[in-house]
């Protein structure tokens, strides 16, 4: 996945003006990016990879081998959350990633999620 | 590091309170990953502008924000994010509470009147609440009725002590809120 080739490419992003990391680019308002939204990286198409931003690399790279969500994207990239959606928004675009929208059912009046909380929750910490 | 493929559902809880009262280490008992951080960018109003949009001296500033994760079962994940209680953050409090579970609001008994400002930004995003009022060394100083009184609070909501350093008993706070939550269901 990495390109050992060119060092060039782990420029950090102190370095980068945030506008170049984004290239240029926007995200829609209304989009699907919350930071519980989980995205995870499609087959490999290389032709799109080859194109990436760095940063938009290191987000596909980080998600490639399974699923993470968009705010564990940016802890981990060290990015910020904002550009870490657009470039999302991006690899979305060009078929790379896919995201699954972070919540199917209204949880605040689901009882049996609910009690699946409390339960992971016992379970899990011995509370 | 991943999720297991078989989760479909992520819920989230917001860790409010006060500076310094424990938020972060609160989050980093119950994380199942090393606790980490967003930075975001946050349009500061100045004082007294409610309308972002039409403010002529707005300015932006980066904050960081705890975050942890916890896998509740094979198809359910819990967030827990960690909230700057400040008015200034009210747009990125916005988002956060849409579809959270509730809040769980970290309070210091000597100092619980700088939970105030939290108290209303949970109560003006309507999200269900409870209150966690941090122990200091293990032991409570208050009753957790006093505390009530104190902070104005309907007898409804719940009040219980937590030492944020400890993950049973961090764990037991969330999950009154829930069951508290639950509470409220017809
Ligand atoms: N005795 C005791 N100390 C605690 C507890 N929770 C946190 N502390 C300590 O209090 C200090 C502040 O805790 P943090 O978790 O950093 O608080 P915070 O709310 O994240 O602080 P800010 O992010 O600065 O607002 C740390 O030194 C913790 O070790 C607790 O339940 N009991
Ligand atoms: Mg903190």
């Amino acid at each position: 996945m990495h390109d050992d080739q060119e060092p060039a490419l782990e420029l950090t992003s102190e370095l980068v003006p945030l506008h170049v990391i984004a290239d240029g680019r926007d995200l829609p308002a209304d989009h699907e990016y919350s930071r519980t939204a989980l995205v995870t990286a499609l087959d490999d198409s290389p032709a799109a990879a080859r194109t990436l931003t760095p940063e938009a690399r290191r987000v596909m790279d980080l998600v490639s081998d399974g699923l993470l969500s968009v705010a564990e994207v940016a802890g981990r990239t060290q990015l910020p959350l904002g550009i870490v959606r657009i470039l999302i928004a991006h690899l979305v675009e060009v078929g790379l990633v896919y995201v699954r929208p972070p919540m199917p059912r209204a949880v605040a009046h689901d009882r049996a999620l609910l009690q699946a909380v409390v339960d992971g929750l016992q379970k899990t910490l011995g509370a | 590091m991943y999720l297991e493929p078989t989760v479909t559902t992520a819920v989230k809880v917001l860790v409010v309170g006060p500076f310094g009262v424990g938020k972060t280490t609160y989050i980093g008992s119950l994380s199942e990953i090393v606790p980490l951080q967003t930075e975001e960018e946050i349009t500061e109003a100045s004082e007294g502008y409610d309308d972002l949009a039409n403010m002529p001296d707005k300015t932006t500033t980066t904050v960081a924000m705890d975050f942890g994760r916890l896998t509740l079962n094979e198809q359910l994940v819990l967030y827990l994010f960690g909230t700057p209680g400040q008015e200034r953050f009210k747009e990125m409090w916005e988002e956060l509470s849409r579809g959270a579970l509730g809040a769980l609001i970290l309070v210091d008994p000597d100092r619980l009147d700088e939970a105030f400002p939290v108290l209303d930004l949970v109560e003006k995003f309507d999200l269900p609440m409870t209150i966690g009022v941090n122990t200091k060394d293990g032991t409570p100083m208050y009753a957790c009725d006093e505390i009530r009184e104190a902070l104005h609070l309907p007898p409804e909501v719940p009040v219980v002590d937590v030492d944020a350093r400890d993950q049973q008993s961090s764990a037991q706070a969330l999950i009154t809120l829930v069951q508290h939550l639950m509470s409220t269901l017809v």
